[in-house]
């Protein structure tokens, strides 16, 4: 039995690993590419979001590879993510596709559904029950590890000397992290990772801009689908954390303490415990990086996702009273590179000249704010390398 | 005693008469705003982002049309009207989940909202329990509220019937506030029986070369109730219909054991409340009580209908079932609206000569 799953990121590795380890053949989909994106959006209903677009183009093209099973996830709504699985499958069908979409509903609703299914794919590849037990624990391991070193990456790239280091030691790190096999592995390879990302020459004296990265999460944890946002952002010299990772329910943030904490900021402006998807969180994540201090927070959301819209339309009062400037980009397949790039470029500008004025430089010598596009350039020249 | 508004929009369509007639047992004044205007839809799109469907910037429309003439302004959150769905999950579509937080984040100096968090599936008792912290709030005794809340119950359960009927909600409404339920049950019903003749029989359409004229087309128009039954933003296109001497059902016209009778067809129940009731009121319209033609009205960039629309397509499609999705906003106009149901009733009316020959 031939397995696909669909891509998120960096988490594919862990997948990847997790099936060949429990005995199943497995398809890793491509990343998400226009050819992707020609096939998704000719197949799906035209205002379906662009996550389900995407993984539309993906199914097909593993179906085209040869895939029998796609293993997805299911949701018990309202977000409409939860209803996926049914209609790709009903879409595969009408297209004339044999390759069948099963899905994991949250074990939560219905722990007897989420066991039988485990065990379909345990007697497909004829693992044990206490080797698929451990090949569990440690995929998720793994994937801790690759959010881990992701996160670091993230936060060591605006301090980066020569462009691209960053990018190079972060592949390098996943790439020791693909071939451990078992948690002692995985623990020695994350701890290796993180010494590389760490040991990429850095100038310690720049002062880059923090920005928080909120929204939905597919579009989130994809790059592809937001355009590099994040390690573009990186590259223009900002700090971006962006607050949902595949293994955020398990971490504690930098800051808050779980999704409690994060509802309960939220609740002054959005008095409502679910509307779905991360509607929520996008509102309570701004409040709290608005106390911790971030320059400015960017929320991504796919064109026409519904609990976004929610928090989209609430966002503009939190700016105003937290005083916290929120800058939205709605994605679909029409999103360019270079359009992203510009309102980025644009924020940017404008979170640096606040700073600037924020923290009362009024130096007569001062006749053009520094933009953090001119400071990256300048930078080499100041070096000050940190090994 | 205050006065109430109510926005007419969302949920009014099938709400409005226990909203006010509870209110009104109470001894408040309730006003509704006025119908959907140029003007509502404007003000509506000032205050709403872009993204916003259009349902949503009416109704915010609305709620600018009552401020300052209301003392509260009522804003139901619904949550849930039922326990429902695989996971007995079934809520509203999100944008009602977060209604009044839109509200208060994008208009400002709003008249007091009066909300009230609407979660049926917690269990029958949650409704009563809802409305009587509602009355209590405005100051009304025990024993009041009682009576009020069965008036309106019994009320609502009227109007709902005239709906089943066949009856319209605007012409339901007005019989059922006015005290004249059985008049109007009674004209629904002789409506009924004359539909019950007009049908086409299930061998076929039209037998015996019968003209048009006492055999006329049905047609089911689905769609959530704030999208069909206001004649503003679907620019009057059940009346159209109506003139054009079509029959229209629509899935408010059956009954809760009727719309369930079809959702064991659905791989997983879909989350939304008036989702299911569009699909399985759909799925009866084509298995149960055949139509020759239905059409959907959507609202640009709706969420749950990305998903119902390409169902009920693929379903249609399935069935040979000619199916029209109808996308409305803020810019749609009475000539395209015209132009595309006027092609599908002439198709309609091929197919049916092509039938008959």
């Amino acid at each position: 039995m031939k397995v696909s799953f669909p891509r998120m990121g960096y988490s594919h590795l862990a997948f990847r690993w997790l099936m060949e380890e429990v005995g199943l053949e497995c398809i890793v989909p491509p990343e998400p590419n226009n050819e992707t994106l020609d096939l998704g959006v000719r197949y799906s209903p035209e205002f379906a979001c662009i996550p389900f677009k995407v993984l539309m183009g993906s199914y097909l093209q593993v179906a085209e590879m040869g895939a029998d099973v796609i293993v997805t996830s299911g949701g018990c709504g309202p977000c409409r993510a939860g209803y996926y699985w049914v209609m790709h499958q009903k879409l595969l069908e009408e297209i004339g596709v044999k390759t069948k979409v099963i899905a994991f509903e949250d074990p939560m609703c219905g722990i007897w559904d989420f066991i039988r299914k485990l065990n379909l794919f345990r007697n497909a590849g004829g693992a044990s029950i206490r080797h698929f037990v451990q090949a569990f624990k440690t995929a998720w391991e793994k994937v801790k590890a690759i959010d881990d070193m992701e996160i670091l990456s993230y936060e060591v790239r605006p301090y980066e000397i020569t462009k691209g280091d960053t990018s190079r030691a972060l592949q390098l790190s996943l790439g020791l992290l693909d071939k451990a096999k078992d948690r002692k592995e995985v623990e020695e390879a994350r701890q290796e990772g993180l010494k590389i990302l760490k040991e990429v020459p850095q100038d310690i004296n720049r002062d880059p801009l923090k920005v928080g990265i909120i929204g939905e999460i597919y579009v989130l944890l994809e790059p592809s689908i937001n355009q590099y946002m994040q390690q573009m952002l990186g590259d223009m010299g900002v700090r971006a954390e962006r607050s949902i990772y595949l293994s955020s329910y398990t971490r504690n943030n930098t800051f808050s303490q779980g999704e409690q904490d994060v509802r309960q900021a939220a609740r002054p402006y959005l008095n409502e415990t679910c509307i779905g998807g991360h509607g929520v969180n996008s509102i309570g994540e701004t409040v709290l990086y608005a106390r911790h201090g971030y320059d400015g927070v960017i929320q991504l959301a796919p064109f026409s996702c519904i609990p976004e819209i929610v928090a989209r339309s609430i966002l503009p009062r939190v700016s105003r009273d937290l005083d916290i400037p929120v800058l939205t980009f709605f994605l679909d397949e029409q999103t360019s590179r270079a359009g992203v790039e510009t309102r980025l470029e644009a924020f940017i500008d404008l979170l640096e000249m606040r700073r600037e004025k924020k923290r009362g430089i009024k130096s007569a010598s001062l006749i053009t704010l520094p933009t953090p596009r001119a400071k990256f350039d300048a930078a080499p020249k100041l070096v000050a390398a940190d090994k | 005693m205050a006065t109430i508004g109510i926005p007419r929009a969302l949920a009014y369509y099938i709400y409005f008469p226990f909203w006010k007639t509870y209110f009104e047992e109470l001894g408040h004044e309730v006003i509704e705003s006025s119908p959907t205007t140029r003007d509502i839809l404007d003000k509506g799109i000032k205050d709403t982002v872009s993204d916003a469907c259009i349902p949503i910037k009416v109704f915010h429309g609305h709620v600018e049309d009552l401020k300052n003439k209301v003392d509260y302004i009522f804003v139901p959150r619904l949550v849930s009207m039922r326990k429902f769905g695989d996971f007995g999950t079934e809520t509203m579509c999100p944008k009602f989940l977060g209604l009044p937080d839109m509200l208060a984040a994008s208009i400002n100096d709003l008249s007091p909202v009066m909300e009230a968090r609407l979660d049926l599936k917690k269990g029958k008792s949650e409704l009563f329990k809802v409305y009587s912290e509602l009355g209590k709030r405005l100051g009304a005794d025990f024993l009041l509220i009682c009576r009020a809340f069965r008036r309106a119950s019994k009320i609502q359960k009227d109007y709902e019937q005239l709906l089943q009927r066949g009856i319209m909600p605007d012409m339901a409404m007005q019989e059922v506030l006015a005290g004249s339920y059985k008049k109007a049950a009674l004209a629904g019903r002789e409506r009924e029986g004359a539909n019950q003749q007009a049908r086409i029989p299930k061998s076929g359409l039209g037998q015996a070369g019968s003209p048009s004229g006492d055999n006329p087309c049905s047609l089911a128009v689905v769609g959530y109730p704030y999208a069909i039954y206001d004649p503003y933003i679907n620019v009057g296109l059940i009346s159209a219909l109506d003139q054009a001497g079509v029959r229209v059902y629509t899935q408010d016209m059956l009954s809760h054991r009727q719309l369930k009778s079809q959702a064991f067809k659905l791989d997983k129940d879909m989350f939304w409340y008036f989702s299911n009731r569009v699909v399985q009121g759909a799925l009866y319209y084509m298995d149960v009580k055949p139509v020759e033609g239905m059409i959907h009205i959507t609202a640009f960039a709706c969420g749950p209908d990305s998903i119902v629309d390409k169902f009920l397509e693929i379903e249609a499609k399935r069935r040979g079932l000619p199916y029209m999705a109808i996308m409305i906003d803020e810019h749609t106009g009475e000539a395209g609206m015209q132009t595309r149901m006027e092609a599908f009733l002439d198709m309609l009316e091929y197919r049916r000569k092509k039938r008959e020959s």
